[in-house]
């Protein structure tokens, strides 16, 4: 393989490996972030406690949680089809990967939640907040700077399920590596999409972490 | 001050048992208080009396498990979400640790009890400007809380609780986190927030110096129950309770008992500056005292507890030696006076 084939490859699998990644951290944070608020507002003590509710729904977050990805994109095959027209493909693996990603998510959000200071809200509450201000205006803007740290480590967990992509026809560059590398052997071409990979993720997370430092106030 | 006929907040037979693994507490037993518009209103107790249960009963914070809070005759307990929503817009607190918006700055912090409320932006803007004109930080609209020193942050504090226009402030052991100093400065600022403003203000606190220096009335809560109530100088000069002696520093292990010889209890409850008192009343008086006992702790640069010296024979310097006492903030007593 010529190195213009090789950058063409390595490109074409690195957009790939983000038209995965994008868009499911999106969605996975449009369900996963309400079901986060939820799990905290409805415990016991919490301004919308529903101790039952919050129970059920810890419980059916921890099953999806432990159901393992390359299972999960199996299961879902009728569901995805269902959605997306077919089940394999690049842009098919979105389903499985929100459906995967969002309960973990919902975990995420709800202990950035979860760190904000009970005195503060206590104080939110005393000058009559109703729950949707205390959710809107107070909760969620004092955990931001946690949640956006989260929010990084949820994509980058997700991008490592993006490498298992080429088990449902998925490109990416985990696919590349595993097909083009391991199966037929182009051991410098896995290490390149490996190495591609690894600095996606460096790049994902101190990405995150810089802007959560920037708009965090509680230091000076 | 004013005769209103209602009371601003009346506390009526409140209970608050907690279930803990080693069974029931009783937080508070059958409380009775009546706070009337304009008092400074002082609940006092040692900690674990049940004064923050009390204070959290006020606004509902908390839930009593019986008894019930009258807001200017109101009952709390039978308002719904909305009745409470605005009650609370009505009854500002502040907090031992201020509690304030990390996220938002000084002036977005002041801003939040009109931006719920729906106030124009406007005229928040402008309130802004002079709530920060009330606490004295004017220079400081666009800091972070985290930028502030502990007095600065209550000050802001305070200038959130007044922005919803309240008529009662409770104040949570709101000088307990700061300096002698700046304890100060706070206490005289509720107490001007009180004068100009007609804010009737309960505050709870572990401090008698606090009660003392800006209270008018006063309730010492020792166990969960009401120990002792009335005016600050009613109860300071007849401390009639067990609680109560222990916090004016009377403390139990104390000598209690008569002393043989006429003599005069003095009282250091923490609210005289650090000095020696004694040997300042000699030398300037050269009056010769004779301490009998003493039982003193110092506590963060104060002196708690109490000391019996003998009677000067002469009356006149008796009347010296008890006016000087008193001028240096002691409570002076006479004991054995036969």
């Amino acid at each position: 393989m010529s190195t213009e084939q090789l950058v063409q490859l390595l490109w074409q699998g690195l957009l790939e490996t983000l038209r995965m990644t994008i868009p499911s951290t999106l969605f996975a944070y449009l369900i996963g972030m309400p079901l986060g608020v939820l799990l905290v507002v409805t415990r016991p003590n919490n301004i919308m406690a529903a101790p039952r509710f919050n129970a059920v729904l810890g419980t059916i977050i921890n099953f999806l949680r432990s159901i393992p990805f390359i299972i999960l994109l199996a299961m879902l095959f009728p569901v995805t089809r269902a959605i997306m027209g077919r089940a394999i493909g690049t842009e098919s693996l979105i389903v499985p990967l929100v459906v995967s990603a969002f309960p973990y998510v919902a975990r995420m959000v709800e202990s950035s939640l979860q760190e904000v200071d009970h005195g503060i809200l206590e104080a939110a509450q005393s000058m009559g907040s109703t729950n949707a201000q205390m959710i809107f205006k107070v909760m969620v803007p004092e955990a931001m700077p946690s949640l956006v740290s989260g929010a990084a480590i949820s994509m980058v967990t997700i991008l490592g399920y993006t490498a298992m992509a080429s088990a449902a026809g998925g490109g990416g560059l985990g696919a590349i590596a595993i097909v083009k590398g391991i199966n037929l052997r182009q051991l410098d071409v896995m290490y390149y999409a490996s190495i591609l990979l690894v600095i996606l993720v460096q790049i994902t997370a101190i990405v995150g972490n810089r802007v959560s430092k920037s708009i965090d106030h509680r230091k000076h | 001050m004013q005769n209103d006929s209602v009371p601003v907040i009346e506390i009526k037979g409140l209970h608050k048992t907690y279930q803990t693994a080693d069974g029931r507490v009783d937080a508070l037993s059958d409380v009775n208080l009546s706070i009337n518009k304009g008092d400074i209103y002082g609940i006092v107790g040692m900690s674990g009396a049940g004064k923050s249960t009390l204070i959290r009963c006020i606004n509902r914070l908390d839930t009593p498990t019986a008894g019930d809070v009258l807001h200017k005759g109101r009952s709390i307990m039978a308002m719904n979400q909305a009745e409470l929503i605005a009650t609370r817009r009505k009854v500002s607190m502040i907090f031992q640790q201020f509690n304030l918006f990390m996220q938002r700055s000084v002036a977005r912090n002041i801003a939040y009890p009109m931006e719920i409320a729906g106030v124009p932006e406007k005229d928040i803007e402008r309130r802004v400007k002079e709530l920060l004109k009330v606490v004295d930080l004017e220079d400081k609209i666009n800091a972070y809380p985290a930028q502030l020193s502990g007095g600065q942050k209550q000050r802001v504090a305070i200038a959130r609780a007044l922005a919803s226009e309240p008529e009662v402030l409770l104040c949570d052991e709101a000088t307990s986190a700061l300096d002698p100093m700046t304890t100060q400065s706070i206490l005289a600022l509720l107490q001007d927030i009180n004068w100009r403003l007609g804010i009737t203000i309960v505050l709870i606190t572990h401090e008698m110096a606090v009660i003392r220096q800006i209270c008018t009335r006063v309730a010492i809560l020792d166990g969960g129950r009401v120990a002792e109530e009335g005016t600050v100088d009613e109860v300071f000069m007849h401390t009639q309770s067990e609680a109560g002696k222990r916090l004016f520093g009377i403390l139990p292990e104390a000598p209690d008992e008569d002393p043989e010889l006429p003599s005069l209890r003095i009282v250091f409850d923490g609210s005289s500056a650090e000095q020696p008192v004694i040997a300042n009343l000699i030398k300037e008086h050269g009056i010769l005292i004779n301490i009998l006992s003493a039982n003193i702790r110092h506590l963060g640069g104060k002196s708690y507890g109490q000391m019996l010296i003998e009677m000067p024979s002469n009356p006149k310097e008796k009347e010296t030696v008890i006016a000087y006492l008193t001028s240096q903030g002691m409570t002076v007593k006479e004991v054995n006076t036969k």
